[in-house]
């Protein structure tokens, strides 16, 4: 272990530190606690002072001793203002944050008077962090704290989880809730109170709720999120200390962490921003098509069986469409066999007005609906169901359907279905398949 | 014999340290930036904000350098314009992170700050490493140099500039206390009303970010935090009407600076670390002894409403074994154990004796004229309750007795009569005892 250079060291420390802080910061962020992994790097302070004046000397164990019990006193205090008084939580977090750091630069300036002695170089760098001075020691250190917090969150998986999720069901099974909350606590005091000389006080609070929000967008499951963060973490430790070779340690790290953060946010499928805009683009889109088939549906209703020939114009003017707009849609309608556009006549095939047919039907149900079960007035109903005519689940359908033929309501083009020419087999038995999404 | 005449009054105060302009300054000076922070800092803590104030001061770094950079020179007016647009740069992207991208209110506040802090960290190191960036100056700030800076009008620059800071603070809330109190308790009637509240949230950011920097260079980040939270904190615990908090806060922000320099040069440490320190002092005895919301009166009148349900068992317990006219004397130790033992009966006891309600002679207890006339009214209420219950709310007649116990020290003698006009007094109680009769 000797043989490392300093950048090694601080490659692999901060690797270490990452991913922690990654693991136990995804349980503070899911809990709504982010901004505790701030307080606990101010609070650390005056446990930080207090361990050097009792022990005059700069040993990284013996600091970290005191920074995690002040910081564990924070927890405590911030706990009992909560419970017991008509301060909300952030204000506690707020008050003993600045308190806590309050005493701890008193403290610092005593330590500073000439009459105290000592090594005292170090402690400044408890506020910024300073990867340069770790020591071989402490990189065992930090190895030795990876494991036990990394052992204890594996056992404690099952049970994390559910206090993370149902408190109140975790009770009735006679969890030790308050316990197993403390013991997350203090696994994010611990971690915190290691990082705070490499990278120093804001900075990991950086690194406890960077990694977690970045996974968050990239899965739902915790497991999944616990083990991307921490890799999260890790990247973003020997990114940031690679790439940072000329700045700061800590910031590099964390600027690293939130490039990630940001593309995460911009790229990730399904909950990124990129995704959800394509998936509502492509939602409208869908919604516009099915307007248009239900639009040349009602127009030449009255004349079914009969298919009519209608006007663009005709069209255009029953909805208001953009001109624009129409032109696109009926391309995609043609393209797509579903109607037959000659000159300026627009008529829909066979599997247009089949389509066309369910979704009117879909339509109608819902006004249906809407009529009897919610009162509301006949000519009240069209745009409520025309924006949720195309999110109704077909369990919801099957029932309407049944109202509507009472009612005489149902379109025809469905409702009959010839007689079939021949005997009827029964189909052998296939295995299942999936039904193709429409 | 005084033998000298005291040559001024700080003199004769001879316990206190000699007061001199230097003091002063520092004095005043935390003073005004506390009670500048104080006045936004209400509505933060109203709003559930507390923490962006933490957030902002950490987050108007990188602001500061490109003023600084723009600017040239560290002239207080280009890093106000730096910190007031870093301000706004916050609140919108905690909100756009929130909003949009679906992301826990804490976490964004938390990635949004840290970050432009770590931007500003590179920034310094890249573009400022030339100036001497004392670390924990910034921190912990140099109220003990402010004295000595170059004067504005006669004030030393960092007061200066504090105090114009406190008169637009002071300022924007009196023009818009309307709408800053509205907004901050209920959104929806802003809207209603005819103005913005994310205006007005907008606006207390940019008045929070622009009090930090005022601030910093006096007394640092850490005491500006503070100062946004807690002498609001206190001031919450001690009234229930905005203005009065407003008013206390400041009044504590006052109390913290004055308290916080006494300390710190009795001891010789950093005056704003102190001042800190004194605030959350007085937030720790507001929590204990604030009048309505202290813990300490809590338990005192807990304790209270514990001996007096006390006195009352006993009282009617006593009554209840004369209805029975039983032969055997009933002992002290004895009616201390039926009403559950322990000191608090022993309390009850002696007080009840002491005040004439219950005599105490041979080892017997006996209620006396007045002892007795309390238990009456006692069991009737009891009484009174359980019958109303049985006939009116039909409970069953083992369930009347629990609740009859526990309402009976409550029930005034506007209620009994209210009770007596509900139920047939005469008939007795739905275990067939009488009701005894009112005075």
């Amino acid at each position: 272990m000797d043989g490392l250079s300093l950048s090694e060291k601080v490659m692999i420390g901060t690797a270490l530190l990452g991913g922690m802080s990654g693991v136990v910061g995804s349980f503070a962020v899911l809990r709504g606690r982010s901004l505790v992994g701030d307080m606990l790097a101010h609070a650390a302070l005056p446990g930080v002072c207090l361990a050097f004046l009792l022990m005059g000397t700069r040993n990284l164990l013996g600091l970290s001793l005191g920074a995690l019990a002040s910081g564990l006193v924070a927890i405590a205090a911030v706990t009992v203002i909560v419970r017991w008084t008509r301060t909300k939580e952030d204000a506690a977090i707020g008050i003993v944050l600045s308190t806590f750091f309050g005493a701890g630069v008193v403290l610092l300036s005593v330590i500073q008077k000439p009459s105290v002695g000592g090594n005292k170089a170090g402690l400044n760098l408890y506020l910024f962090g300073e990867p340069a001075n770790m020591l071989t020691g402490d990189l065992f250190l930090l190895a030795g704290v990876a494991v036990v917090v990394l052992l204890t969150v594996a056992m404690l998986f099952k049970e994390f989880q559910l206090v993370c999720f149902d408190t109140d069901f975790a009770q009735s099974q006679g969890w030790p809730t308050l316990g197993l909350d403390l013991a997350m606590m203090a696994a994010l005091a611990v971690v915190t109170v290691v990082g705070l000389p490499i990278v120093g006080v804001i900075l990991m609070a950086a690194m406890i709720i960077l990694p977690a929000a970045t996974a968050r967008f990239w899965t739902n499951r915790l497991h999944i999120l616990l083990l991307l963060a921490g890799a999260l973490g890790v990247a973003a430790g020997l990114l940031g200390s690679h790439l940072g070779r000329n700045f700061p340690a800590g910031a590099s790290i964390v600027l690293t962490a939130t490039a990630l953060f940001v593309v995460s946010l911009l790229f990730a499928p399904q909950r990124g921003v990129v995704a959800r805009v394509v998936a509502e683009w492509r939602l409208r889109r869908r919604i516009s098509r099915e307007h248009l088939l239900r639009s040349l549906y009602e127009l030449g209703e009255p004349r079914l069986p009969l298919v009519a020939e209608l006007r663009v114009e005709q069209l255009r003017t029953y909805r208001y469409w953009k001109p624009k707009l129409l032109e696109r849609l009926l391309q995609w309608a043609v393209a797509g066999e579903l109607v037959k556009v000659a000159e300026n006549q627009v008529q829909l095939t066979p599997l247009g007005l089949r389509r066309a047919a369910e979704l009117t039907r879909t339509h109608r149900l819902w006004e249906t609906y809407l009529m009897q079960q919610a009162n509301i007035a006949a000519d009240h109903v069209d745009r409520d169901a025309d924006e949720t005519e195309h999110l109704l689940p077909a369990a919801v359908l099957l029932e309407l359907e049944q109202q509507l033929e009472e009612a005489g309501r149902l379109p025809r083009a469905i409702a009959d279905v010839p007689q079939s020419p021949h005997e009827l087999e029964p189909p052998p038995p296939k295995p299942k398949r999936k039904k193709p999404q429409s | 014999m005084i033998e000298e005449t005291p040559k001024n009054a700080v003199e004769v105060l001879s316990f206190m340290p000699e007061l001199s302009v230097v003091d002063m300054w520092i004095v005043v000076t935390g003073a005004a930036t506390n009670v500048a922070c104080a006045l936004v800092g209400c509505f933060l803590v109203l709003r559930r904000m507390s923490l962006m104030g933490d957030a902002i001061s950490h987050a108007v770094l990188p602001g500061l350098v490109i003023a600084f950079l723009f600017s040239g020179s560290l002239n207080i007016v280009p890093l106000f314009l730096g910190a007031a647009a870093m301000g706004l740069l916050t609140t919108f992207l905690t909100q756009s992170l929130h909003q949009y991208a679906r992301v826990p209110s804490d976490a964004s506040m938390g990635v949004v700050f840290t970050s432009l802090f770590a931007l500003g960290v590179v920034l310094v190191k890249k573009y400022v490493s030339g100036l001497h960036f004392d670390v924990a100056c910034v921190y912990a700030g140099a109220l003990e140099y402010v004295p000595f800076a170059e004067p504005i009008f006669g004030l030393p620059r960092p007061l200066f500039t504090t105090l114009v800071v406190l008169v637009v603070n002071l300022a924007v809330l009196v023009l818009l206390w309307k709408e800053l109190k509205v907004s901050s308790f209920d959104e929806n009637l802003a809207s209603t009303m005819g103005f913005s509240a994310t205006a007005m949230h907008y606006l207390l950011m940019m008045l929070v970010a622009m009090t930090t920097v005022a601030s910093f260079e006096a007394v640092g980040s850490i005491l500006v935090v503070a100062m946004l939270i807690v002498p609001a904190a206190t001031a919450h615990l001690l009234c229930d009407r905005l203005g009065v908090m407003v008013f206390l806060s400041a009044v504590v922000g006052v109390a913290a600076a004055v308290l916080g320099y006494a300390a710190g040069s009795w001891l010789d440490t950093n005056y704003a670390g102190m001042m800190t320190v004194a605030v959350g002092v007085l937030y720790g005895l507001a929590v204990l002894f604030s009048p309505r919301y202290g813990l300490i009166n809590a338990l005192v009148r807990n304790v209270r409403m514990s001996l007096k349900v006390m006195r009352d068992d006993l009282l009617a317990m006593l009554y209840r074994v004369e209805e029975l006219a039983r032969e055997k004397p009933l002992s002290p130790a004895n009616a201390r154990r039926a009403v559950g033992g322990g000191w608090l009966a022993q309390w009850g006891l002696a007080g009840l004796v002491r005040s004439g309600q219950i005599a105490s002679t041979d080892d017997r207890l006996q209620l006396t004229d007045t002892g007795r006339e309390v238990a009456r009214s006692l069991v009737r209420s009891h009484r009174l309750w359980e019958t109303y219950l049985v006939e009116h709310l039909g409970m069953p007649l083992d369930h009347v007795h629990e609740p009859a116990h526990r309402v009976e020290h409550f029930i005034d003698e506007q209620l009994r009569r209210e009770l007596e006009a509900k139920v047939d007094a005469a008939a007795g109680d739905p275990h067939g005892r009488e009701i005894p009769g009112g005075e």
